[in-house]
C-alpha cells in the first residue's frame, strides 16, 4: 500500500487552498529551473526511467512519446504541447482534483514538459461543463504570470513560456486527441486519419504532444525525486502512483492516489468501505472507465491494478475509472445504457460507428428485455467485431468492448432473460394438459 | 451527436451586438491564439455570446461571431451545432442537467429523473424539456465527471453531488424561492474523499475531516 510521503496529489481532497502560496507550501514550485536545467535529453531520460505510462487510458509510454518530437525546432514550425483535460470517460474524475485543487502541479508539470519537447506554447483543453474548475486553473494560471513563473524566462529558467486555457463544449470525443486538435482549431471534434500522428503534423499543422492532465502533473516530482523513484513504485513496466476513481456500489466511493499493481479487492476494501453488502455481493467490475471490458467477480477476487494484469484479464486500466456493481444490478442494462451513451457521442464521421453505435443500443435495448432470439446473442457479437478496428479513431472500438465483456462473462443471463421474456410471453396461455 | 434544431424564426432577434465589455473580452480571447488563427477563439466567443443572450444562441449570434472571426457563417454552424452545450433554443432561468449515464445510474439517477419530474413536472429525456412555468429547462445528459460523487446534475454552470430523491427535491424548491444554494456535494463532503473520512493523506488532514476515522469494509452496509 502505497504511503504518504510517496504520494504526489498531497490536495487531492481540497483541504488546502489551490493558491500559489498553499501549493509552493506542498512543494510545488520548488526549484523548477534546476529541473529545465537538467536539458532536454536529460528530463526524457529520466521520464522514461521512470517507467510512466500516459494516465489517460492508452498507457503509452510517456518519455517514448516526448522523443517522438523534432529534435530541432524550426523557426516557421513552432511545437506545441496541448493537455487533454476533456475528462468524460464514465467513471472517470480524477483529472477534476487536479484542476480545482492543485492546479499549480499541472502549471508546473506543463512548463517542464513543454520545455523538453521545445514547445513555448501550451494549451489546456478542458471539458466546457467543468466551469468552476476552468476558472479555477485560470486564476491559477494568472497568479503563475503575475509571479513570473510562467511567461517570458518562465521561472528564472531562460524558458519563454505561454499557457493558456480552452474550454470544450460538451462531446466526449474531443478527448480523442486529434478530435480534441480540430476542436482547438475551431472546427468540429471529428478525429483525424493518423498518419501522420501529432508529434509530425498537430496542432496548425506543426509538431503536437498531446498528454493527459495527470500524466504532467506528476512530472515535476518524478524529476525532483528520480526517476528511479517513481519507478520503484507498483509493479515491473507498471510503475508509479495512480489516481483511481472508485464509483458505484461501495460503501464509500472516494478519489485515492495509489500504487499500480495494488490487488482490486484491496482498493476496494482498503478505500472505499468495501462492496456494499461484503464482498461475496460483488456481481461484477469495470476497471478502468466505461470502454474497459467487464470483469466478474471471480476475476476481481484476485486481479491486480495496472495496465498489463488488466490486459491479460482481456480488459484494461484505462483511466483507473472503477465501476462497481453489488448482484442487485441488471448488468444487461448497466452495460445497454454505456452503448447509449457511445451512440450519443459518436461523431458520425465513420460508417460502421455512426451506424454500429445505434445499432448496438437498438439490440441491446432489446437484451434488457430479453426480447431477442439467443442466437442473436452471437451475432450482436459478431457486429461488435466488425466495428472493432474499422473506424479513424477508437470510438468504435470503445463501443465495442464493453458488450465483447459482457457477452464473454454474462452469456447465460442474457440467455435466461431471453428465456424468461419467452415464458412471460406464452404465461396467458393455456399449460398443455398431459391426457388422461 | 448534437441535438436540437434551431428555434423558430419568431423567436430568433434580428441582430445581436456583443456589448463592449465582451467585445472586450472576445478581443482578449483571440489573442490567444496566433494571429493567423482567429478561427480557435471560435467556441469561447460562442459562449461569451450565449452567456449575453440568456443562455441561448440565437442565429445572428453565431453570425456576429463568424463576422468578428472573419469566417464563413456556415463553418460557425456546424460548430455550433456539433456541440451540445450550445442551445440553440431558449431555455428556463435553470438548466438542469441530469446524468443517467452508468455509474449515476447505479447509484440511484432513477431517484433523481422522479425528484424532478416531482418537483418541476417535467419527465426527463434527451432533449430539452420545459417546465409550465419556463423557469426550468431539463435534459438527461451523458457522464458528467463526477462519478464518486454520484448521483449528480449540473444547473447552469454548477455541480450538486451525492444527491438523493430528498436533496434533489430540495434543491428544486430552494431555485423557486430563489434560495441560494450551495453547489458540490450535498452531503458536506469535501470533494471526493471517502464520506466517513479519508484513507490517506491523514496526516494532513483537518481536524474535522480525521476525527470522522477512516472506513472500515463493510461499515455502512445497506
Amino acid at each position: 500500500m502505497l504511503q504518504d510521503k510517496d504520494r504526489i496529489f498531497t490536495n487531492l481532497y481540497g483541504w488546502e487552498d489551490w493558491g500559489l502560496d498553499a501549493a509552493k507550501r506542498r512543494g510545488v514550485w520548488d526549484r523548477t529551473a534546476e529541473l529545465v536545467a537538467l536539458g532536454r535529453d536529460r528530463i526524457i531520460d529520466e521520464v522514461k526511467a521512470s517507467g510512466l505510462r500516459g494516465r489517460g487510458g492508452a498507457g503509452f509510454p510517456t518519455g517514448l512519446k516526448w522523443s517522438f518530437m523534432p529534435k530541432e525546432v524550426k523557426d516557421d514550425r513552432p511545437h506545441y504541447l496541448v493537455i487533454n483535460a476533456d475528462e468524460s470517460e464514465p467513471g472517470t474524475c480524477k483529472d477534476r482534483d487536479i484542476l480545482r485543487y492543485d492546479p499549480h502541479r499541472l502549471i508546473e508539470g506543463a512548463l517542464v514538459s513543454a520545455f523538453a519537447m521545445g514547445a513555448h506554447t501550451c494549451y489546456i483543453y478542458i471539458r466546457g461543463e467543468f466551469y468552476n474548475e476552468a476558472s479555477n486553473i485560470q486564476r491559477a494560471i494568472d497568479q503563475a504570470y503575475d509571479a513570473g513563473l510562467i511567461g517570458r524566462n518562465a521561472a528564472g529558467s531562460g524558458w519563454d513560456f505561454d499557457l493558456y486555457l480552452h474550454r470544450g463544449a460538451g462531446a466526449y470525443i474531443c478527448g480523442e486527441e486529434t478530435a480534441l486538435l480540430e476542436s482547438l482549431e475551431g472546427k468540429k471534434g471529428q478525429p483525424r486519419n493518423k498518419p501522420p500522428f501529432p508529434a509530425g503534423a498537430g496542432l496548425y499543422g506543426r509538431p503536437t504532444t498531446v498528454n493527459n492532465v495527470e500524466t504532467v502533473a506528476v512530472v515535476p516530482e518524478i524529476l525532483r525525486r528520480g526517476g528511479s523513484w517513481f519507478g520503484g513504485l507498483g509493479r515491473p513496466k507498471n510503475s508509479g502512483t495512480k489516481l483511481f476513481c472508485i464509483s458505484g456500489h461501495v460503501n464509500q466511493p472516494c478519489n485515492v492516489e495509489e500504487e499500480l499493481g495494488i490487488p482490486l479487492r484491496d482498493l476496494l476494501d482498503r478505500h472505499a468501505g468495501g462492496v456494499r453488502g461484503g464482498w461475496d455481493n460483488l456481481k461484477a467490475v469495470i476497471p478502468g472507465g466505461s470502454s474497459t471490458p467487464i470483469l466478474p467477480k471471480a476475476i476481481c477476487d484476485d486481479v491486480l491494478m495496472d495496465f498489463d494484469s488488466l490486459k491479460d484479464a482481456q480488459s484494461g486500466l484505462g483511466t483507473a475509472g472503477v465501476i462497481v456493481m453489488d448482484r442487485s444490478t441488471d448488468v444487461i442494462y448497466a452495460i445497454a445504457r454505456l452503448s447509449y451513451f457511445y451512440m450519443h457521442e459518436s461523431c458520425g464521421q465513420c460508417t460502421p460507428c455512426r451506424e454500429g453505435t445505434g445499432w448496438l443500443w437498438r439490440v441491446m435495448q432489446r437484451m434488457v428485455r430479453g426480447q431477442a432470439r439467443v442466437e442473436e446473442i452471437d451475432m450482436l457479437l459478431e457486429v461488435t467485431k466488425e466495428i472493432e478496428g474499422h473506424t479513424i479513431c477508437a470510438h468504435g472500438d470503445a463501443s465495442a468492448w464493453p458488450i465483447q465483456g459482457l457477452i464473454r462473462h454474462f452469456r447465460d443471463e442474457m440467455v435466461d432473460r431471453i428465456r424468461q421474456y419467452r415464458d412471460a410471453a406464452h404465461a396467458d396461455r393455456p399449460l398443455p394438459v398431459a391426457a388422461e | 451527436m448534437s441535438f436540437g434544431e434551431p428555434a423558430p424564426a419568431d423567436q430568433q432577434p434580428d441582430s445581436f451586438t456583443f456589448t463592449g465589455e465582451n467585445l472586450a473580452r472576445a478581443q482578449q480571447i483571440i489573442a490567444r491564439y496566433p494571429a493567423d488563427r482567429k478561427q480557435s477563439a471560435v467556441m469561447p466567443l460562442l459562449d461569451l455570446a450565449q452567456r449575453q443572450h440568456a443562455n441561448w444562441l440565437p442565429r445572428a449570434a453565431m453570425d456576429a461571431v463568424a463576422d468578428l472571426l472573419e469566417m464563413p457563417k456556415i463553418r460557425v454552424y456546424e460548430v455550433a451545432s456539433f456541440y451540445t452545450m450550445y442551445n440553440k433554443k431558449p431555455v428556463g432561468k435553470h438548466l438542469v442537467q441530469v446524468c443517467t449515464t452508468t455509474p449515476c445510474w447505479l447509484c440511484g439517477s432513477d431517484d433523481i429523473k422522479r425528484a424532478i419530474k416531482d418537483t418541476t413536472g417535467v419527465q426527463a429525456g434527451h432533449d430539452h424539456r420545459h417546465s409550465d412555468d419556463g423557469q426550468f429547462t431539463v435534459i438527461e445528459v451523458e457522464c458528467l465527471g463526477a462519478c464518486v460523487n454520484a448521483p449528480m446534475v449540473q444547473i447552469n454552470d454548477d455541480y450538486y453531488e451525492d444527491l438523493d430523491y430528498e436533496r434533489m427535491c430540495g434543491i428544486i424548491e430552494a431555485l423557486k424561492r430563489g434560495d441560494a444554494v450551495p453547489v458540490g456535494s450535498q452531503t458536506g463532503r469535501r470533494g471526493s474523499q471517502a464520506q466517513l473520512g479519508p484513507t490517506s493523506l491523514i496526516e494532513r488532514a483537518p481536524d474535522a475531516v480525521r476525527a470522522a476515522g477512516a472506513p472500515r469494509a463493510g461499515e455502512g452496509a445497506d
